[in-house]
Protein backbone atom coordinates (compact mmCIF):
# COMPACT_ATOMS: atom_id res chain seq x y z
CA UNK A 1 0.00 0.00 0.00
CA UNK A 2 1.15 3.55 -0.76
CA UNK A 3 1.48 6.19 1.96
CA UNK A 4 -1.34 8.75 2.14
CA UNK A 5 -1.10 12.35 3.39
CA UNK A 6 -3.61 15.03 4.35
CA UNK A 7 -2.63 18.11 2.34
CA UNK A 8 -5.59 20.45 2.81
CA UNK A 9 -8.52 21.16 5.11
CA UNK A 10 -11.68 23.23 4.88
CA UNK A 11 -14.84 23.48 6.93
CA UNK A 12 -17.81 25.74 7.40
CA UNK A 13 -18.84 27.14 10.74
CA UNK A 14 -21.17 24.62 12.42
CA UNK A 15 -24.59 25.73 13.62
CA UNK A 16 -27.97 26.81 12.36
CA UNK A 17 -26.73 28.08 9.01
CA UNK A 18 -29.98 29.40 7.51
CA UNK A 19 -28.29 31.20 4.62
CA UNK A 20 -26.54 28.14 3.18
CA UNK A 21 -28.11 25.14 1.47
CA UNK A 22 -26.96 21.52 1.78
CA UNK A 23 -24.92 21.82 -1.41
CA UNK A 24 -23.53 25.27 -0.48
CA UNK A 25 -22.21 23.92 2.83
CA UNK A 26 -20.32 21.12 1.11
CA UNK A 27 -19.00 23.28 -1.72
CA UNK A 28 -17.84 26.01 0.71
CA UNK A 29 -15.87 23.43 2.69
CA UNK A 30 -14.58 21.76 -0.48
CA UNK A 31 -13.35 25.00 -2.06
CA UNK A 32 -11.56 25.96 1.17
CA UNK A 33 -9.87 22.54 1.30
CA UNK A 34 -8.81 22.69 -2.36
CA UNK A 35 -7.39 26.20 -1.85
CA UNK A 36 -5.61 25.14 1.35
CA UNK A 37 -4.07 22.15 -0.45
CA UNK A 38 -3.08 24.21 -3.48
CA UNK A 39 -4.06 21.49 -5.94
CA UNK A 40 -5.55 22.13 -9.37
CA UNK A 41 -7.50 18.91 -9.84
CA UNK A 42 -9.10 15.95 -8.04
CA UNK A 43 -9.01 12.34 -9.19
CA UNK A 44 -12.11 11.35 -7.21
CA UNK A 45 -14.26 12.31 -4.24
CA UNK A 46 -16.13 10.64 -1.40
CA UNK A 47 -19.01 12.45 0.30
CA UNK A 48 -20.32 11.38 3.70
CA UNK A 49 -23.89 12.22 4.59
CA UNK A 50 -26.15 10.28 6.89
CA UNK A 51 -29.69 10.88 5.79
CA UNK A 52 -29.98 13.77 3.35
CA UNK A 53 -33.00 11.94 1.94
CA UNK A 54 -34.92 12.39 5.19
CA UNK A 55 -33.47 15.78 6.11
CA UNK A 56 -33.96 17.53 2.77
CA UNK A 57 -35.27 14.92 0.30
CA UNK A 58 -32.00 14.76 -1.62
CA UNK A 59 -30.15 11.57 -2.55
CA UNK A 60 -27.55 11.00 -5.31
CA UNK A 61 -25.23 13.20 -3.33
CA UNK A 62 -21.91 12.20 -4.91
CA UNK A 63 -22.97 13.44 -8.34
CA UNK A 64 -24.64 16.56 -6.93
CA UNK A 65 -21.49 17.65 -5.11
CA UNK A 66 -19.11 16.86 -7.98
CA UNK A 67 -21.38 18.95 -10.21
CA UNK A 68 -21.61 21.96 -7.86
CA UNK A 69 -17.91 21.80 -6.98
CA UNK A 70 -17.24 22.15 -10.70
CA UNK A 71 -15.45 18.80 -10.72
CA UNK A 72 -17.71 16.64 -12.90
CA UNK A 73 -16.91 14.25 -14.63
CA UNK A 74 -14.64 12.91 -11.82
CA UNK A 75 -15.95 9.80 -10.05
CA UNK A 76 -17.84 10.79 -6.89
CA UNK A 77 -19.79 8.60 -4.53
CA UNK A 78 -21.71 9.07 -1.32
CA UNK A 79 -20.60 7.04 1.70
CA UNK A 80 -23.12 6.28 4.43
CA UNK A 81 -22.54 4.77 7.83
CA UNK A 82 -24.94 6.85 9.94
CA UNK A 83 -23.00 9.33 12.12
CA UNK A 84 -19.62 8.02 10.92
CA UNK A 85 -20.40 8.56 7.24
CA UNK A 86 -17.55 10.99 6.64
CA UNK A 87 -15.09 9.03 8.79
CA UNK A 88 -15.84 6.16 6.43
CA UNK A 89 -15.60 8.53 3.42
CA UNK A 90 -12.10 9.42 4.59
CA UNK A 91 -11.25 5.73 4.78
CA UNK A 92 -12.51 5.21 1.22
CA UNK A 93 -10.32 8.09 0.03
CA UNK A 94 -7.36 6.65 1.96
CA UNK A 95 -7.84 3.24 0.32
CA UNK A 96 -8.27 4.83 -3.12
CA UNK A 97 -4.86 6.50 -2.90
CA UNK A 98 -3.16 3.66 -0.97
CA UNK A 99 -4.19 1.25 -3.72
CA UNK A 100 -2.54 3.38 -6.40
CA UNK A 101 -5.84 4.12 -8.13
CA UNK A 102 -5.86 7.88 -7.40
CA UNK A 103 -3.31 10.53 -6.44
CA UNK A 104 -5.51 13.40 -5.21
CA UNK A 105 -8.84 12.72 -3.50
CA UNK A 106 -11.38 14.89 -1.71
CA UNK A 107 -13.01 13.24 1.31
CA UNK A 108 -15.71 15.21 3.02
CA UNK A 109 -19.04 15.24 4.71
CA UNK A 110 -22.10 17.42 5.06
CA UNK A 111 -25.47 17.49 6.79
CA UNK A 112 -28.33 19.97 6.68
CA UNK A 113 -30.43 19.20 9.76
CA UNK A 114 -32.27 22.50 10.24
CA UNK A 115 -34.43 22.62 7.12
CA UNK A 116 -37.60 21.46 8.87
CA UNK A 117 -37.40 17.66 9.07
CA UNK A 118 -38.39 15.62 12.15
CA UNK A 119 -34.78 15.39 13.37
CA UNK A 120 -35.50 12.93 16.20
CA UNK A 121 -37.07 10.53 13.72
CA UNK A 122 -34.43 11.01 11.02
CA UNK A 123 -31.61 10.25 13.47
CA UNK A 124 -33.45 7.26 14.90
CA UNK A 125 -33.22 5.51 11.52
CA UNK A 126 -29.61 4.67 12.44
CA UNK A 127 -31.06 2.26 15.01
CA UNK A 128 -32.97 -0.96 14.29
CA UNK A 129 -36.14 0.39 12.66
CA UNK A 130 -38.19 -2.74 13.31
CA UNK A 131 -37.15 -3.68 16.85
CA UNK A 132 -35.92 -0.48 18.52
CA UNK A 133 -37.46 2.53 16.77
CA UNK A 134 -40.87 0.84 16.44
CA UNK A 135 -41.10 0.73 20.25
CA UNK A 136 -40.47 4.47 20.58
CA UNK A 137 -36.76 4.65 21.33
CA UNK A 138 -34.75 7.74 20.31
CA UNK A 139 -31.01 8.33 20.01
CA UNK A 140 -30.72 10.14 23.32
CA UNK A 141 -32.78 7.20 24.65
CA UNK A 142 -30.29 4.59 23.41
CA UNK A 143 -27.36 6.43 24.97
CA UNK A 144 -29.39 6.89 28.14
CA UNK A 145 -29.80 3.09 28.28
CA UNK A 146 -26.01 2.78 28.00
CA UNK A 147 -25.49 5.52 30.62
CA UNK A 148 -27.74 3.92 33.21
CA UNK A 149 -26.15 0.50 32.65
CA UNK A 150 -22.67 2.04 32.98
CA UNK A 151 -23.61 3.87 36.17
CA UNK A 152 -25.10 0.66 37.59
CA UNK A 153 -22.17 -1.57 36.64
CA UNK A 154 -19.20 0.71 37.32
CA UNK A 155 -20.47 3.40 39.65
CA UNK A 156 -20.10 6.15 37.05
CA UNK A 157 -21.73 9.29 38.46
CA UNK A 158 -24.08 11.92 37.10
CA UNK A 159 -21.36 14.48 37.89
CA UNK A 160 -18.74 12.58 35.86
CA UNK A 161 -21.05 12.64 32.84
CA UNK A 162 -21.44 16.40 33.26
CA UNK A 163 -17.68 16.85 33.45
CA UNK A 164 -17.36 15.67 29.84
CA UNK A 165 -19.70 18.48 28.73
CA UNK A 166 -17.94 21.09 30.89
CA UNK A 167 -14.52 20.14 29.48
CA UNK A 168 -15.68 20.04 25.86
CA UNK A 169 -17.49 23.37 26.11
CA UNK A 170 -14.35 24.89 27.62
CA UNK A 171 -12.34 23.68 24.61
CA UNK A 172 -15.06 24.72 22.19
CA UNK A 173 -15.15 28.23 23.67
CA UNK A 174 -11.81 28.73 21.88
CA UNK A 175 -12.97 27.34 18.52
CA UNK A 176 -14.30 29.95 16.07
CA UNK A 177 -16.12 27.25 14.06
CA UNK A 178 -18.03 25.90 17.07
CA UNK A 179 -21.82 26.09 17.20
CA UNK A 180 -21.85 26.76 20.96
CA UNK A 181 -18.47 28.36 21.74
CA UNK A 182 -19.25 29.01 25.38
CA UNK A 183 -18.53 27.55 28.80
CA UNK A 184 -21.10 25.59 30.79
CA UNK A 185 -20.98 24.70 34.48
CA UNK A 186 -21.50 21.33 36.17
CA UNK A 187 -24.71 22.65 37.73
CA UNK A 188 -26.04 23.85 34.39
CA UNK A 189 -25.46 20.44 32.79
CA UNK A 190 -26.91 18.44 35.68
CA UNK A 191 -29.95 20.69 36.11
CA UNK A 192 -30.74 21.15 32.42
CA UNK A 193 -33.96 19.82 30.88
CA UNK A 194 -34.03 16.02 30.79
CA UNK A 195 -34.16 14.53 27.29
CA UNK A 196 -33.93 10.86 28.23
CA UNK A 197 -33.09 10.13 31.87
CA UNK A 198 -30.37 10.42 33.06
CA UNK A 199 -29.23 12.52 30.08
CA UNK A 200 -30.09 16.22 29.86
CA UNK A 201 -30.04 18.48 26.85
CA UNK A 202 -26.53 19.58 27.89
CA UNK A 203 -25.33 15.95 27.79
CA UNK A 204 -26.36 15.91 24.13
CA UNK A 205 -24.66 17.17 21.00
CA UNK A 206 -26.72 19.77 19.14
CA UNK A 207 -28.66 19.65 15.87
CA UNK A 208 -26.33 21.28 13.35
CA UNK A 209 -25.74 22.25 9.77
CA UNK A 210 -22.22 22.10 8.41
CA UNK A 211 -19.70 20.76 5.96
CA UNK A 212 -16.10 19.60 6.26
CA UNK A 213 -13.61 18.44 3.62
CA UNK A 214 -10.00 17.31 3.44
CA UNK A 215 -7.76 16.69 0.47
CA UNK A 216 -5.71 13.49 0.53
CA UNK A 217 -2.70 12.88 -1.67
CA UNK A 218 0.06 10.41 -2.45
CA UNK A 219 3.57 11.02 -1.06
CA UNK A 220 4.84 12.23 -4.40
CA UNK A 221 2.30 15.03 -4.54
CA UNK A 222 2.43 15.87 -0.82
CA UNK A 223 6.23 16.34 -0.95
CA UNK A 224 6.00 19.00 -3.65
CA UNK A 225 3.86 21.26 -1.47
CA UNK A 226 6.52 22.38 1.06
CA UNK A 227 4.08 22.11 3.99
CA UNK A 228 4.05 20.05 7.21
CA UNK A 229 3.74 16.40 6.12
CA UNK A 230 0.79 14.81 7.90
CA UNK A 231 0.51 11.12 7.18
CA UNK A 232 -2.38 8.76 7.83
CA UNK A 233 -0.46 6.01 9.64
CA UNK A 234 -3.45 3.92 10.69
CA UNK A 235 -7.00 3.29 9.50
CA UNK A 236 -9.39 0.79 11.08
CA UNK A 237 -13.12 0.20 10.77
CA UNK A 238 -15.46 -2.29 12.43
CA UNK A 239 -19.12 -3.20 12.98
CA UNK A 240 -21.24 -4.68 15.77
CA UNK A 241 -24.87 -5.75 16.37
CA UNK A 242 -27.09 -2.92 15.10
CA UNK A 243 -29.56 -3.21 17.99
CA UNK A 244 -28.14 -2.23 21.37
CA UNK A 245 -30.15 -4.93 23.15
CA UNK A 246 -28.45 -7.72 21.19
CA UNK A 247 -24.98 -6.86 22.52
CA UNK A 248 -23.71 -9.06 25.33
CA UNK A 249 -22.49 -6.04 27.32
CA UNK A 250 -24.67 -2.93 27.00
CA UNK A 251 -21.79 -0.75 28.26
CA UNK A 252 -19.26 -2.00 25.68
CA UNK A 253 -18.72 -0.39 22.26
CA UNK A 254 -17.03 -3.35 20.61
CA UNK A 255 -16.86 -1.78 17.14
CA UNK A 256 -14.94 1.16 18.63
CA UNK A 257 -12.50 -1.17 20.34
CA UNK A 258 -11.91 -3.29 17.21
CA UNK A 259 -11.63 -0.28 14.87
CA UNK A 260 -9.02 1.22 17.22
CA UNK A 261 -7.08 -2.04 17.54
CA UNK A 262 -6.91 -2.26 13.75
CA UNK A 263 -5.72 1.34 13.45
CA UNK A 264 -3.13 0.93 16.23
CA UNK A 265 -1.82 -2.23 14.55
CA UNK A 266 -1.47 -0.59 11.15
CA UNK A 267 0.21 2.45 12.71
CA UNK A 268 2.47 0.39 14.98
CA UNK A 269 1.55 2.56 17.99
CA UNK A 270 -0.04 2.04 21.42
CA UNK A 271 -2.73 4.11 23.17
CA UNK A 272 0.02 5.71 25.30
CA UNK A 273 1.68 7.04 22.11
CA UNK A 274 -1.34 9.18 21.22
CA UNK A 275 -0.85 12.89 22.03
CA UNK A 276 -4.42 14.12 21.34
CA UNK A 277 -7.70 12.49 20.31
CA UNK A 278 -10.97 13.62 18.77
CA UNK A 279 -13.68 11.13 19.74
CA UNK A 280 -17.38 10.73 19.02
CA UNK A 281 -18.99 12.45 22.05
CA UNK A 282 -22.52 12.57 20.61
CA UNK A 283 -23.60 12.22 24.27
CA UNK A 284 -21.40 12.61 27.34
CA UNK A 285 -21.64 8.89 28.16
CA UNK A 286 -20.27 8.08 24.69
CA UNK A 287 -16.98 9.86 25.41
CA UNK A 288 -16.64 7.95 28.69
CA UNK A 289 -17.18 4.57 26.98
CA UNK A 290 -14.87 5.50 24.09
CA UNK A 291 -11.98 6.45 26.43
CA UNK A 292 -12.21 2.88 27.72
CA UNK A 293 -12.48 1.22 24.30
CA UNK A 294 -9.55 3.22 22.86
CA UNK A 295 -7.41 1.94 25.74
CA UNK A 296 -6.77 5.34 27.36
CA UNK A 297 -8.05 3.92 30.68
CA UNK A 298 -9.34 0.64 32.09
CA UNK A 299 -12.86 -0.59 31.28
CA UNK A 300 -15.32 1.10 33.61
CA UNK A 301 -12.90 3.89 34.59
CA UNK A 302 -13.83 6.44 31.90
CA UNK A 303 -15.84 8.56 34.32
CA UNK A 304 -13.11 8.65 36.95
CA UNK A 305 -10.45 9.28 34.27
CA UNK A 306 -12.42 12.33 33.13
CA UNK A 307 -12.99 13.53 36.71
CA UNK A 308 -9.25 13.35 37.37
CA UNK A 309 -8.65 15.77 34.48
CA UNK A 310 -6.61 13.41 32.31
CA UNK A 311 -8.60 14.35 29.19
CA UNK A 312 -8.42 18.14 29.62
CA UNK A 313 -6.17 20.36 27.47
CA UNK A 314 -3.48 20.10 30.17
CA UNK A 315 -4.09 16.40 30.87
CA UNK A 316 -2.08 13.38 29.78
CA UNK A 317 -4.35 12.73 26.78
CA UNK A 318 -6.33 15.84 25.75
CA UNK A 319 -9.62 14.63 24.22
CA UNK A 320 -11.86 16.70 21.96
CA UNK A 321 -9.68 19.80 21.91
CA UNK A 322 -12.05 21.17 19.23
CA UNK A 323 -14.96 21.15 21.68
CA UNK A 324 -16.09 17.81 20.34
CA UNK A 325 -19.51 17.12 18.89
CA UNK A 326 -20.89 18.55 22.13
CA UNK A 327 -19.75 22.17 21.70
CA UNK A 328 -18.50 22.35 18.11
CA UNK A 329 -21.74 20.83 16.80
CA UNK A 330 -22.70 17.57 15.12
CA UNK A 331 -23.91 17.86 11.53
CA UNK A 332 -23.85 14.06 11.48
CA UNK A 333 -22.42 13.46 8.01
CA UNK A 334 -19.71 16.12 8.43
CA UNK A 335 -18.50 15.14 11.89
CA UNK A 336 -15.88 12.51 11.01
CA UNK A 337 -13.92 14.78 8.68
CA UNK A 338 -14.31 17.78 11.02
CA UNK A 339 -12.61 15.66 13.71
CA UNK A 340 -9.75 15.00 11.29
CA UNK A 341 -9.40 18.72 10.60
CA UNK A 342 -8.89 19.37 14.33
CA UNK A 343 -6.24 16.65 14.54
CA UNK A 344 -4.45 18.12 11.49
CA UNK A 345 -4.58 21.63 12.98
CA UNK A 346 -3.14 20.36 16.26
CA UNK A 347 -0.37 18.47 14.41
CA UNK A 348 0.41 21.59 12.34
CA UNK A 349 0.49 23.87 15.38
CA UNK A 350 -2.45 25.91 14.03
CA UNK A 351 -5.03 25.28 16.77
CA UNK A 352 -4.71 28.77 18.26
CA UNK A 353 -5.70 29.19 21.90
CA UNK A 354 -6.50 25.50 22.25
CA UNK A 355 -3.16 24.31 20.86
CA UNK A 356 -1.63 21.43 22.82
CA UNK A 357 2.20 21.41 23.04
CA UNK A 358 4.36 18.86 21.19
CA UNK A 359 1.63 17.04 19.31
CA UNK A 360 3.25 14.38 17.10
CA UNK A 361 0.53 11.71 16.86
CA UNK A 362 -3.22 12.31 16.86
CA UNK A 363 -6.25 10.03 16.67
CA UNK A 364 -9.78 10.57 15.31
CA UNK A 365 -12.59 8.15 16.18
CA UNK A 366 -16.03 8.45 14.59
CA UNK A 367 -18.97 6.12 15.20
CA UNK A 368 -22.38 5.35 13.80
CA UNK A 369 -25.68 4.88 15.59
CA UNK A 370 -25.42 3.48 19.09
CA UNK A 371 -21.97 2.15 18.14
CA UNK A 372 -22.76 -0.46 15.49
CA UNK A 373 -20.08 1.01 13.25
CA UNK A 374 -16.86 2.80 14.07
CA UNK A 375 -13.84 4.09 12.20
CA UNK A 376 -10.54 5.16 13.75
CA UNK A 377 -7.69 6.99 12.03
CA UNK A 378 -4.24 7.81 13.37
CA UNK A 379 -2.18 10.69 11.99
CA UNK A 380 1.49 11.51 12.40
CA UNK A 381 3.51 14.66 11.77
CA UNK A 382 6.45 13.32 9.72
CA UNK B 1 -44.51 1.96 9.04
CA UNK B 2 -46.04 0.77 5.74
CA UNK B 3 -48.72 -1.91 6.09
CA UNK B 4 -47.01 -4.75 4.11
CA UNK B 5 -44.03 -4.50 6.41
CA UNK B 6 -46.24 -4.52 9.48
CA UNK B 7 -48.09 -7.61 8.29
CA UNK B 8 -44.78 -9.40 7.74
CA UNK B 9 -43.75 -8.67 11.33
CA UNK B 10 -46.98 -9.87 12.97
CA UNK B 11 -45.52 -13.25 14.05
CA UNK B 12 -42.97 -11.37 16.17
CA UNK B 13 -45.17 -8.49 17.33
CA UNK B 14 -48.27 -10.60 18.12
CA UNK B 15 -46.85 -14.00 19.03
CA UNK B 16 -43.20 -13.42 20.03
CA UNK B 17 -41.93 -15.93 17.49
CA UNK B 18 -38.16 -16.33 17.52
CA UNK B 19 -35.67 -18.56 15.69
CA UNK B 20 -33.56 -21.13 17.55
CA UNK B 21 -30.36 -22.19 15.80
CA UNK B 22 -30.26 -25.96 15.33
CA UNK B 23 -26.46 -25.79 15.22
CA UNK B 24 -25.64 -24.12 18.54
CA UNK B 25 -28.97 -23.43 20.23
CA UNK B 26 -28.69 -19.63 20.18
CA UNK B 27 -32.11 -17.95 20.03
CA UNK B 28 -32.60 -14.94 17.76
CA UNK B 29 -35.39 -12.40 18.02
CA UNK B 30 -36.26 -11.48 15.36
CA UNK B 31 -35.40 -14.72 13.54
CA UNK B 32 -32.38 -14.58 11.20
CA UNK B 33 -31.38 -16.52 8.11
CA UNK B 34 -27.87 -17.30 9.37
CA UNK B 35 -26.48 -17.75 12.89
CA UNK B 36 -23.78 -15.21 13.74
CA UNK B 37 -22.25 -17.65 16.23
CA UNK B 38 -21.97 -20.95 14.29
CA UNK B 39 -23.03 -19.94 10.73
CA UNK B 40 -25.77 -22.59 10.64
CA UNK B 41 -28.74 -21.80 8.41
CA UNK B 42 -31.06 -24.28 10.12
CA UNK B 43 -33.51 -22.84 12.61
CA UNK B 44 -36.61 -23.98 14.44
CA UNK B 45 -39.45 -21.69 15.48
CA UNK B 46 -39.70 -21.06 19.23
CA UNK B 47 -41.89 -18.72 21.27
CA UNK B 48 -40.25 -16.27 23.67
CA UNK B 49 -41.17 -16.45 27.36
CA UNK B 50 -43.26 -13.49 28.53
CA UNK B 51 -41.43 -12.88 31.79
CA UNK B 52 -38.13 -11.13 32.31
CA UNK B 53 -36.14 -8.47 34.15
CA UNK B 54 -35.16 -4.87 33.38
CA UNK B 55 -31.44 -4.67 32.46
CA UNK B 56 -31.44 -0.90 31.90
CA UNK B 57 -34.08 1.74 31.18
CA UNK B 58 -34.70 5.38 30.38
CA UNK B 59 -37.60 7.82 30.36
CA UNK B 60 -38.15 9.39 26.94
CA UNK B 61 -39.10 13.06 27.28
CA UNK B 62 -38.49 14.17 23.67
CA UNK B 63 -40.12 11.75 21.24
CA UNK B 64 -40.55 11.34 17.48
CA UNK B 65 -43.89 12.70 16.17
CA UNK B 66 -45.83 9.43 16.43
CA UNK B 67 -45.00 9.08 20.14
CA UNK B 68 -45.26 12.77 21.15
CA UNK B 69 -48.62 12.34 22.89
CA UNK B 70 -47.18 9.69 25.21
CA UNK B 71 -44.22 11.51 26.78
CA UNK B 72 -42.86 10.91 29.32
CA UNK B 73 -42.72 7.16 28.75
CA UNK B 74 -40.32 4.46 29.95
CA UNK B 75 -38.32 2.24 27.62
CA UNK B 76 -36.20 -0.64 28.87
CA UNK B 77 -33.97 -3.39 27.66
CA UNK B 78 -35.59 -6.49 29.14
CA UNK B 79 -33.84 -9.83 29.49
CA UNK B 80 -36.40 -12.59 29.13
CA UNK B 81 -36.22 -15.86 31.05
CA UNK B 82 -34.40 -17.61 28.19
CA UNK B 83 -31.72 -14.90 28.00
CA UNK B 84 -33.08 -13.13 24.89
CA UNK B 85 -33.09 -9.35 25.25
CA UNK B 86 -35.58 -6.95 23.70
CA UNK B 87 -36.22 -3.19 23.72
CA UNK B 88 -39.74 -2.39 24.91
CA UNK B 89 -41.83 0.28 26.58
CA UNK B 90 -42.70 -0.31 30.23
CA UNK B 91 -46.26 0.88 30.84
CA UNK B 92 -48.95 1.08 33.57
CA UNK B 93 -46.31 2.31 36.02
CA UNK B 94 -44.73 5.46 37.41
CA UNK B 95 -41.59 5.69 35.21
CA UNK B 96 -39.79 7.59 37.98
CA UNK B 97 -40.03 4.58 40.29
CA UNK B 98 -38.56 1.96 37.92
CA UNK B 99 -35.35 0.20 38.90
CA UNK B 100 -32.86 -2.07 37.20
CA UNK B 101 -33.79 -5.63 38.18
CA UNK B 102 -37.57 -5.05 38.25
CA UNK B 103 -39.53 -8.12 37.11
CA UNK B 104 -41.79 -7.52 34.12
CA UNK B 105 -44.20 -9.42 31.89
CA UNK B 106 -44.87 -8.77 28.20
CA UNK B 107 -48.43 -7.85 27.26
CA UNK B 108 -50.20 -7.15 23.95
CA UNK B 109 -50.83 -3.42 23.37
CA UNK B 110 -51.31 -0.71 20.79
CA UNK B 111 -47.85 0.67 20.00
CA UNK B 112 -48.46 3.37 17.37
CA UNK B 113 -50.67 4.33 14.42
CA UNK B 114 -50.11 5.12 10.76
CA UNK B 115 -51.11 8.76 11.01
CA UNK B 116 -54.75 9.76 11.58
CA UNK B 117 -56.29 7.52 8.91
CA UNK B 118 -53.93 4.52 8.66
CA UNK B 119 -53.97 1.23 10.49
CA UNK B 120 -53.29 0.86 14.20
CA UNK B 121 -50.03 -0.94 14.94
CA UNK B 122 -49.91 -3.40 17.83
CA UNK B 123 -47.16 -5.28 19.58
CA UNK B 124 -45.62 -6.07 22.95
CA UNK B 125 -45.07 -3.78 25.91
CA UNK B 126 -43.93 -4.68 29.41
CA UNK B 127 -45.78 -4.24 32.71
CA UNK B 128 -44.38 -4.69 36.21
CA UNK B 129 -45.26 -7.96 37.97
Amino acid sequence: MRDVYVIGCGMTKFGEIWESSFRDLFVEAGLKAIKDAGVDHLDSMYVGTMTSGLFIGQEHVGALMADYLGMAPIPAVRVESACCSSGMALRMGFLDIASGNSDVVLAGGVEKMNDGADVTYALSTAADQEYEVYQGITFPGLYALIARAHMNKYGTTRKQLAQVAVKNHHNGSMNPNAQFPREVTLEQVMNATLVADPLTILDSSPVSDGGACVILASEEIAKKLQKPMIKIIGSGAATDFLALHQREDITALKAVKVSAERAYKMAGVKPSDIDIAEVHDCFTIAEICILEELGFCEKGQGGKFTEQGHTSLEGKIPVNTSGGLKSKGHPVGATGVAQVIEVVEQLSGKAGQRQVKNVKIGLAQNMGGSGASSVTHIFSLM
Amino acid sequence: MPSPRYRREMPQRYRLEAGKCKGCGKIFFPPRLICNKCSSQNFEKVTLPENGKIITFTIIRVAPQQFEAEVPYAIAIVELENGVRITTQVVDCDPEKLEIGNSVKLVFRKVQAEGKTGIILYGYKAVLV
